[in-house]
């Protein structure tokens, strides 16, 4: 039976993968994510895993042999960050388009330059388009509890995606939390064995990756653009299982003391947490406000987020990555797509916070919140600022 | 060797698993190396392919000339790609998730795709010690986006991003030796293999499946298109190539070195170049120089045969 204990979420992270009984793990050391696959590597050593550990010479061969891996069946399982992320980019669309079902941690790091090993969201923000399954958790019990959901997700056969789980680095990964830690057996009542609906099979051979001339690379990208959206149902099904099996009931979309809010904060991540905290206190003072946060970030649970946001007239999005000379931050972009044209929009103050591992204190709460409260009382929408700058935005450094 | 050359057609295996319908230039000496590296691993085999001539020809969707489990995810991880394979069925079949058998597993890659853009992917599948084989067909130039040159283009050859003209002779450097390369990974089998020795490549590659562990493969493959010549010369030249010491034949199981065709008395290197377009431009002087180079490098290939042979 799962017992609490402390334990560091990178740990903990780790034996769930374990006990999810992968076949094969390939990854590459990169900060904030390498105890995840230090701690695979002794479980594997140690004789608690049976699984191979293929100790790839770079991320993008950490991706290329988990295609090959899935491609062959198995369960496969690999954890990254920030550049490792980045360098994956190619495969990672490969990996989707293939339909090849794996899961990969990301402890979310800043993107150089300059070099920083610091959480924020650039290195996920920036692969949006992969065509992944991403979700985000905000503390370890979650991101423990994800594990086992995301594979089974990704191996669904209505689903058959590679899934990403994102939580923030060092803030969430090196936190040593108490954390409810599912056993082998538990976890075996919820993920059945992996049944690949297609595997490179020498009795039933077939071509995988094949070229996509221009007369069918349009039907291609239509059929992932199908199956990921698709997804959504089997997603929220499988949350469901997981609540009625073990008591922890997960949603794509979370809110939290939303009732009534005039004002609500949408954010991602860990920083919720510290959200939470400061909600509370407002809310003993009397203040209307609360917090919406996506779990699910793909595919986007649009309707979910309208539903929890409804009735608020103004919205406070924190981004934790922005698009320099775009359009701001890609939450707000997100959410901004989300509730166009819809009836009694709220107004939309956007603000990017917490890069490179700055510190996100509920004073910052505060002074996002005044931003917000003058839009409410009728303040003409400030365009996106990036706070915590030394100076002011674009002011002097 | 010489019976085999008396009854062959009896001695290789019917079967084709890389079959006709393929779009494959006239002449191209890729993919009757990879035809005949399927006739000598059988039906057990999963291949993975790098982007590139031998990947666009085989697979236009809705099409294949694959009648093997096949995969193509990017130009420059092949060997990744088929390292993962090999680890996944592993696992699975230690496991008893799927029946205990004997699977080649074999990854493709051009020149480009081994000796440039994936010389890192390729070193880490080798050092890792995959129980697979890799193999570079060496057209000696990307021929899939246009004949531009790599480091495996040999000294003076013409390309369209080595071109000769009024201040170059072609390209400047010297051929890479990828198969030294894969050598020094101390892995158990490296061996070169040339179409044209259809035998020769055969045996090889029988070895390089038998092996416990990673094999490397550099096959010589001629590429009429890109190396302006007639393809009707396609199996000649891959001979010329051995007899002129411009390709010799050998291969380094366990660390000792064998050449496996050797020759006896080297043909003049001329004989090879002249028939090939993209070599016209080259002067007398030059051509000498190659042509020593050449033969030191063969030189020292046997005094290395030599050596081991004595030391065994």
């Amino acid at each position: 039976m799962s017992v609490r204990r402390g334990v560091e979420v990178s740990i903990a992270v780790a034996e769930a993968a374990g006990f999810c009984d992968v076949d094969v793990v390939a990854a590459y050391p990169i900060t904030p994510q390498t105890h995840i696959v230090e701690h695979l590597a002794s479980l594997v050593a140690d004789g608690h895993l049976d699984a191979e550990f293929v100790p790839v010479e770079s991320e993008h061969a950490a991706m290329s042999a988990c295609c090959g891996s899935a491609a062959a069946g198995a369960r496969t399982f690999t954890a990254t960050s920030s550049q490792g992320l980045a360098l994956m980019h190619e495969v990672l669309f490969i990996a989707a388009a293939l339909r090849l079902p794996m899961v990969m941690v990301v402890a979310n790091r800043a993107l150089s330059g300059p070099i920083n090993i610091w959480n924020d969201h650039s290195d996920i923000m920036t692969e949006r388009d992969v065509g992944w399954i991403a979700l985000f958790a905000e503390n370890g019990q979650e991101a423990t509890d994800l594990v086992p959901i995301c594979h089974r997700i990704s191996e669904d056969p209505r689903v058959q995606l590679p899934v990403m789980l994102n939580f923030d680095g060092f803030i969430v990964s090196h936190m040593i939390e108490p954390i409810e830690q599912l056993s082998k057996e538990e976890i075996k009542t919820f993920l059945p064995d992996f049944a690949p609906v297609q595997r490179l099979d020498i009795d039933n051979p077939f071509t995988m990756g094949p070229v996509g001339m221009p007369n069918v690379y349009t039907e291609a990208k239509m059929a992932g653009e199908h199956a990921i959206r698709a997804s959504y149902e089997p997603i929220v099904e499988i949350f469901k299982d997981f609540g009625d099996k073990f008591g922890r009931y997960y949603n794509p979309v979370e809110s939290y003391r939303t009732d009534g809010a005039d004002i609500i904060f949408v954010m991602m991540g860990a920083i919720t947490e510290t959200a939470m905290t400061w909600v509370d206190a407002q809310r003993d003072a009397g203040t209307k406000v609360g917090i919406v946060r996506f779990r699910l970030w793909r595919p986007l649970p649009a309707d979910d987020f309208k539903k929890a946001v409804a009735g608020a007239k103004v919205l406070a999005i924190l981004d934790r990555h922005f698009s320099p000379g775009g359009p701001g931050g890609p939450v707000a972009q997100e959410v901004k797509y989300t509730l166009y044209g819809t009836d009694n929009a709220p107004k939309i103050v956007e603000v990017v916070v917490g890069l490179g591992g700055r510190d996100v204190f509920p004073e910052d709460f505060d002074d996002i919140y005044k931003r917000a409260e003058a839009v409410l009382n009728g303040a003409p929408v400030p365009p996106f600022e990036l706070t915590q700058v030394r100076g002011g935005h674009y002011g002097k450094i | 060797m010489e019976k085999f050359n008396v009854f062959a057609s009896r001695l290789l295996p019917k079967e084709d698993y890389l079959c006709s319908g393929h779009r494959a230039c006239q002449g191209c000496a890729e993919v009757l190396a990879m035809r005949l590296i399927h006739k000598a691993l059988g039906r057990n085999t999963i291949v993975a392919s790098a982007t590139g001539c031998m990947e666009i020809i085989s697979s236009p969707f809705p099409e294949t000339a694959w009648n093997l489990p096949w995969m193509h995810v990017a130009f420059e991880n092949a060997a990744t790609v088929a390292s993962g394979i090999e680890s996944g069925y592993k696992a699975l079949m230690r496991k008893g998730r799927i029946p205990q058998r004997k699977i080649n597993f074999i990854a493709y890659g051009g020149d480009g795709a081994t000796a440039d853009i994936g010389l890192q992917w390729v070193s880490g599948a080798m050092e890792r010690g995959h129980n697979m084989i890799y193999v570079c067909y060496d057209n000696e130039a990307y021929m899939n986006t246009g004949i531009q040159r790599s480091s495996s283009t040999p000294f003076g050859a013409s390309t369209t991003t080595s071109p000769a003209g009024r201040e170059s002779d072609g390209q400047a450097t010297w051929k890479k030796n990828v198969t030294a390369i894969m050598a020094a990974h101390d892995i158990p089998y490296v061996a070169t293999v040339n179409p044209s020795y259809p035998f020769d490549l055969f045996q090889k590659i029988r070895k390089a499946a038998a092996v416990d562990g990673p094999a490397y493969i550099h096959a010589y493959s001629c590429c009429p298109t890109g190396w302006r010549m007639r393809t009707d010369l396609a199996v000649q030249i891959g001979r010329l190539a051995v007899e002129t010491a411009v390709a010799p034949l050998y291969e380094i199981e366990n660390g000792k070195l064998r050449i496996t065709q050797p020759i006896e008395k080297i043909r003049p290197v001329r004989d090879y170049l002249k028939i090939q377009g993209r070599f016209r431009h080259l002067k007398d002087t030059i051509i000498d120089d190659i042509e020593t180079r050449l033969h030191q490098e063969y030189r020292a290939l046997e005094a290395r045969q030599a050596r081991e042979q004595e030391e065994a």
